[in-house]
């Protein structure tokens, strides 16, 4: 051997090493590729929604905005400052244009133009700054409740639909659409989980179920919200209701809670039910007591997180469940207790897509929307958190 | 059937447990063939033979665990457990495995404590008064020679015990709902040899009030403890008889050479 390699373990660099360095670079770059897309998103629905959720005075959270419900936004806009602002903006043009036509020809002439565009901008921002301090803002029932209303020849006066109020119904329809399909999802998974993976023979057939049942997962979520319209609005008669929602989101869950369920009660060790039965317990005494709480963590896990999941769709509710504005709480004005299934809600998601995109945008709307996302977030976060928190609980209870 | 494949068994006077001719198929591969003997009562019957023979499909058969695999067939025979045919139709298997207890190869308390893993077995028939519940564990557990080791944390997880005393909990735990027979495969299969030792010296104890049939894979162990041995072999019943007889002066050539450890 050459004297300059001492042992044989020397570090040499070979083609292979390249690769696999280049290989792990490219690996670790696109983790943080997705990391900071995820940070993007959600530091962007954190920021802006604050300034709808949160405020700086008292309470410190805009009450009102969790509880009112979604009005028609009245802004008297101070007509002075207003019309300065309007001025600003035409110089600006004005210079703008000056400038573009003179092209490369003069540049001192060109500078002092950008100069004085700088400092029309700064009074803009300034004369902005002024509007947003001293004009008016009212919801409709404020508006209505006014004793006399600001007066129109210092103010301009405009309205926005939607972007006054609040978004309490929508929180409330939210959580009860969630409880509730959690509720139908969870006791209809488990059912079919127990009888799947305890009572079942294997075969074909159950292979061919499991499967069809896999792939319902990959089905649409417009095409649940569609078979949701035809079976439980049209077909059963309950029309667009709190039930058929529940319904529809608990059928498109299934597929990942009677999966998730199996599979946990099939990683219980054979131990425990064969140790159950040998003591005379019948194959669902077995079941109950010894498979199925240890299999529970797991199964409300996954469980929890997919309906989270599903609760977050906008197509299931949209022709289900889900009106885009509606004046009462689910429980006001209802004649018979049953009445409470049959009647539609609002839904945050939905509430997002109304505001996003049914009616025109302006920087009132803007507020709303993020704002409806954060709370939204907060809420399928919280509903995580819970699952998290029951499935710490019930593990360190039932250990193996 | 053939009767020139089972040996003339050397029965026991006063049998608990009668096989005739029996066989047993997994879907269509036959796991036991023609086997007939008597099992005496308190006496301690060992199963011995090479792997993939059938002893645990055999003893399994005693308290119809094989029922919860698919596929398994009865092509012939009987089995009479005080005289009573335990594959008649209308045998309740759960009757029938209160009345069989069995111990498995791998220790399988349940994630419960002590205390809990005892009462199953009345829980789940639905006795729920306190103090009949603890006198059982007690008397499961010095039943088991266990009660002097674990009284002070009767309360703490099964799981937190040796793996000798596991299986030893085990054997209480099938001692709760007072079975007359168990069974046991290969118990200490998983044991050191101390466990081990507490394990056979309470078979040997509970020889006095119960019928034990266990499968082991050490001859040594079945030697010691047993009152009878069977050897089998490829499904078949080789040879069955005494202690003395099997490990001393075996009839058949194929009992010998696997007694003395020359196959197996
Ligand atoms: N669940 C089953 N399905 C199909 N065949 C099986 C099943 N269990 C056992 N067998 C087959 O039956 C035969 C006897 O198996 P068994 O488990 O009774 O042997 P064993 O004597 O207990 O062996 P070991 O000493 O290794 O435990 C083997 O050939 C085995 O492959
Ligand atoms: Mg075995």
């Amino acid at each position: 051997m050459a004297s300059e390699i001492p042992h044989s373990f020397v570090k040499r660099s070979s083609h292979k090493k390249r690769i696999e360095a280049l290989a792990v670079n490219l690996f670790r770059q696109m983790t943080y590729l997705v990391i900071l897309a995820a940070a993007y998103i959600f530091v962007d629905i954190t920021i802006n929604g604050s300034k709808a959720v949160f405020q700086s005075t008292a309470p410190y959270v805009n009450v009102q905005f969790l509880t009112d419900k979604p009005q028609t936004l009245h802004v008297f806009e101070p007509r002075e400052t207003y019309e300065t602002m309007q001025q600003v903006r035409s110089q600006i043009l004005v210079l703008e244009t000056k400038n573009r036509g003179l092209g490369e020809s003069d540049p001192e002439l060109s500078n002092s133009y950008a100069q004085q565009i700088k400092a029309l901008d700064a009074q803009y921002e300034s004369l902005d700054a002024q509007r947003k301090e001293t004009r008016l803002k009212y919801s409709d029932r404020e508006y209505r409740a006014l004793e006399v209303s600001p007066d129109l020849s210092n103010y301009k006066h405009d309205t926005y639909a939607y972007s006054g109020g609040g978004i309490g119904p929508a929180i409330i329809g939210t959580c009860l659409l969630v409880l509730g399909s959690i509720a139908i999802a969870l006791v209809l998974g488990l059912l079919c989980a127990v009888y799947l993976s305890e009572y079942s023979r294997p075969g074909k057939i159950l292979q061919a179920v499991r499967l069809s049942i896999l792939n319902l997962s990959g089905v649409p979520s417009i095409v649940f919200g569609l078979f949701g319209f035809g079976m439980f609005v049209l077909f059963f008669g309950w029309g667009v209701s709190l039930i058929a929602g529940w319904f529809t989101l608990a059928i498109m869950a299934l597929p990942v809670i009677i999966t998730a369920s199996e599979e946990s009660m099939r990683a219980i060790p054979r131990g425990f039910r064969e140790g159950a039965l040998a003591l005379g317990a019948t194959k669902w005494t077995s079941v109950r007591t010894n498979v199925l709480p240890y299999a529970l963590p797991g199964i409300l896990t996954s469980s929890i997180m997919g309906i989270a999941r599903v609760a977050g769709e906008t197509a299931p509710i949209m022709f289900t469940a889900a009106y885009a504005l509606r004046d009462q709480l689910p429980w006001e004005g209802l004649e018979h207790p049953s009445d409470f299934l049959f009647q539609g809600v609002m839904a945050l998601p939905y509430h997002i897509y109304v505001v996003s995109s049914k009616i025109p945008q302006n920087e009132y709307t803007r507020d709303m929307q993020y704002g409806t996302a954060f709370v939204f977030l907060l809420i399928v976060g919280f509903f995580a958190l819970t699952s998290i928190l029951l499935r710490i609980r019930v593990r360190s209870k039932y250990k193996w | 059937m053939n009767p020139k494949n089972t040996p003339l068994p050397s029965n026991p006077t006063n049998p608990i447990i009668e096989v005739r001719d029996f066989n047993f198929m997994y879907g269509s591969a036959q796991a036991l063939y023609d086997i007939s003997l008597d099992i005496g009562e308190k006496e301690v019957t060992a199963l011995i033979g090479p792997s993939g023979c059938g002893k645990s499909t055999f003893l399994r058969c005693f308290n119809r665990m094989n029922d919860l695999i698919d596929n398994t067939r009865i092509p012939g025979g009987t089995i009479k457990i005080s005289d009573v045919d335990i594959y008649h139709k209308d045998i309740d298997v759960i009757e029938l495995r209160k009345h069989v207890g069995m111990v498995f190869q791998k220790s399988n308390p349940f994630p419960k404590s002590i205390y809990e893993n005892i009462a199953y077995g009345l829980r789940i028939q639905g006795i729920k008064r306190k103090n009949e519940i603890d006198q059982v564990v007690e008397e499961c557990l010095r039943g088991a020679a266990l009660w002097d080791e674990v009284k002070d944390r009767l309360s703490d997880s099964a799981l937190g015990m040796s793996g000798g005393q596991q299986q030893r909990l085990c054997i209480a735990r099938a001692l709760a709902v007072k079975p007359k027979i168990i069974l046991m495969d290969e118990p200490c299969s998983a044991l050191d040899p101390v466990a081990t030792a507490k394990v056979e010296e309470l078979i040997h104890v509970l020889k006095e009030n119960y019928t034990i049939v266990i499968v082991t894979h050490n001859m040594q162990q079945a030697a010691r403890l047993s009152d009878r041995t069977a050897f089998f072999y490829l499904g078949k019943l080789i040879e069955y008889g005494p202690n003395e007889q099997v490990f001393m002066n075996p009839e058949n050539p194929k009992t010998e050479a696997y007694v003395s450890g020359r196959f197996g």
